[in-house]
């Protein structure tokens, strides 16, 4: 199973096991990382805002103008943010480095 | 049912909210139902009015504001009291029941409290800046109800949809300068409001601020005089202005839910999945508030469990009394 690398400002390191086809945010809400998600994946909120390793951000599919239209609600945006909700596990994937934005 | 004093409050005007004045009406119970924004309908209603949903049952496709006004005409024969733009601050208890603060209108007693309030109650999405508290209310604003208030200003406005192109363009005339600052050069608003917008910026009127994010604030503490903004690189600019409007839509706030007492899980009230009961008797939750084995965050749910807690709450209002249950085919609905 792939895994993903979750960091928070303070320092902190999880290394955690993600299935493929479940989005970044749900593997973050499912193992008790502390990210918002107002939403809940809808794309109605910029809560699960996360900043992305800037060796992997380039791997990511690009983002949607829906996903932009939201982006605009964060604060504290890099050249490597991207709402976690948005993000699908693949094995292409494993690995991945992100950082939960504001925590 | 109008004459009756209220005997339940309902915490949260959204569908599920909505649909427990309801399940609380077909059981001979009033409710009076307070929710922080000035409207009722909860997230349907502030965050996705036009967006269809197609998971209501019965409903193969509806959109967020039509179930509302559905739920409202449901309500509606059963006369639930509407304390809406103010929050719940503080529970008490007291002898059959509850006592609620809120931030404006009389308190509220209440022979049980049913706790519907979703991912918490709307506010501004306040920016993590620092000093910012001590501005609010002074320079910053979240909204305009006084235009005239801004004549003669140097005024930032922030954001990139139909709010702070709205206001840019309505406060262009009355203030002496407005910085638009946004963190892309793409704005989401009505193709007409965006040629207005241009035209303004080619006369001088509007200063585009593009691509930068907001960064720090200057100023004594309750008066600005300056916003710092940044860019992608870390590139500053200073901008001397009098006032910030940041139009960056809502956020949702458990805020005051979590100093009433109450066992909270991650954000979320675990309840009694058969009665929906919280930690204290008496007081109820429904809807994206809950949590149990199993729940999964759907109205549908929230609606199940609104008819639950009604039932619940029954012998709490109606002491003593059997519940005598009869179908709404056979009771009928008053009507309104």
């Amino acid at each position: 199973m792939p895994k993903i690398i979750f960091l928070t400002s303070q320092g902190e390191r999880r290394e955690i096991e993600a299935p493929i086809g479940l989005s970044v945010m749900e593997v973050a809400k499912h193992n008790g990382i502390d990210i918002e998600a107002a939403c809940e994946g809808s794309l109605a909120c910029a809560t699960c805002h996360v900043i992305v390793d800037p060796s992997w951000y380039d791997k990511l599919p690009r983002r949607a103008e829906e996903e932009e239209d939201m982006l605009d609600l964060a604060f504290g945006l890099t050249k490597t943010s991207r709402l976690s909700c948005q993000i699908l596990v693949s094995e292409e994937l494993d690995g991945l480095i992100v950082t939960v934005a504001g925590s | 049912m109008e004459e009756t004093v209220p005997q339940v409050a309902v915490i949260g005007a959204g569908p599920v909210g909505l649909f427990s004045v309801f399940e609380l009406g077909m059981l001979r119970m009033r409710a009076t139902v307070i929710d922080a924004l000035p409207e009722i309908g909860g997230q349907c209603a502030a965050l996705y009015p036009e967006k269809p949903i197609y998971d209501i049952p019965g409903l193969p496709e509806v959109a967020g504001a039509e179930l509302i006004e559905r739920l409202k005409a449901q309500a509606a024969p059963f006369h639930p009291i509407y304390r809406l733009g103010q929050k719940v601050e503080r529970l008490t208890k007291i002898e059959n029941g509850w006592r609620l603060k809120t931030s404006a209108g009389p308190e509220i007693e209440a022979k049980a409290v049913i706790i519907a309030a979703g991912a918490g109650a709307f506010g501004p999405h306040r920016p993590p800046l620092e000093g910012i508290l001590g501005y609010e209310g002074v320079s910053v604003h979240y909204m305009v109800t006084r235009k005239e208030s801004f004549r003669g200003k140097r005024i930032v406005i922030a954001g990139g949809g139909d709010s702070a192109v709205d206001w840019a363009l309505a406060l262009t005339e009355i203030t002496d300068h407005i910085y638009f600052v946004h963190r892309r050069d793409k704005f989401r608003a009505a193709p007409a409001s965006l040629a207005k917008l241009q035209e303004l910026s080619n006369v001088g009127k509007i200063e585009f601020v593009v691509p930068y994010q907001l960064s720090a604030l200057e100023g004594d503490g309750r008066q600005l005089t300056a916003i710092i903004v940044s860019d992608l690189d870390g590139k500053t600019r200073r901008l001397e202005a009098d006032s910030l409007l940041p139009f960056f839509g809502l956020a949702t706030d458990l805020g005051a839910i979590a100093s009433w007492g109450l066992e909270l899980q991650h954000g979320h009230l675990p309840v009694d999945p058969a009665t929906c009961k919280t930690s204290l008797d008496g007081i109820f939750a429904i809807g994206d508030v809950v949590t149990y084995p199993g729940k999964i965050k759907l109205i549908l749910c929230g609606f199940a469990e609104a008819a639950m807690a009604a039932h619940a709450i029954f012998p709490l209002v109606h002491k003593g009394e059997a519940l005598h249950f009869e179908y709404s085919t056979t009771k009928g609905v008053p009507s309104t």
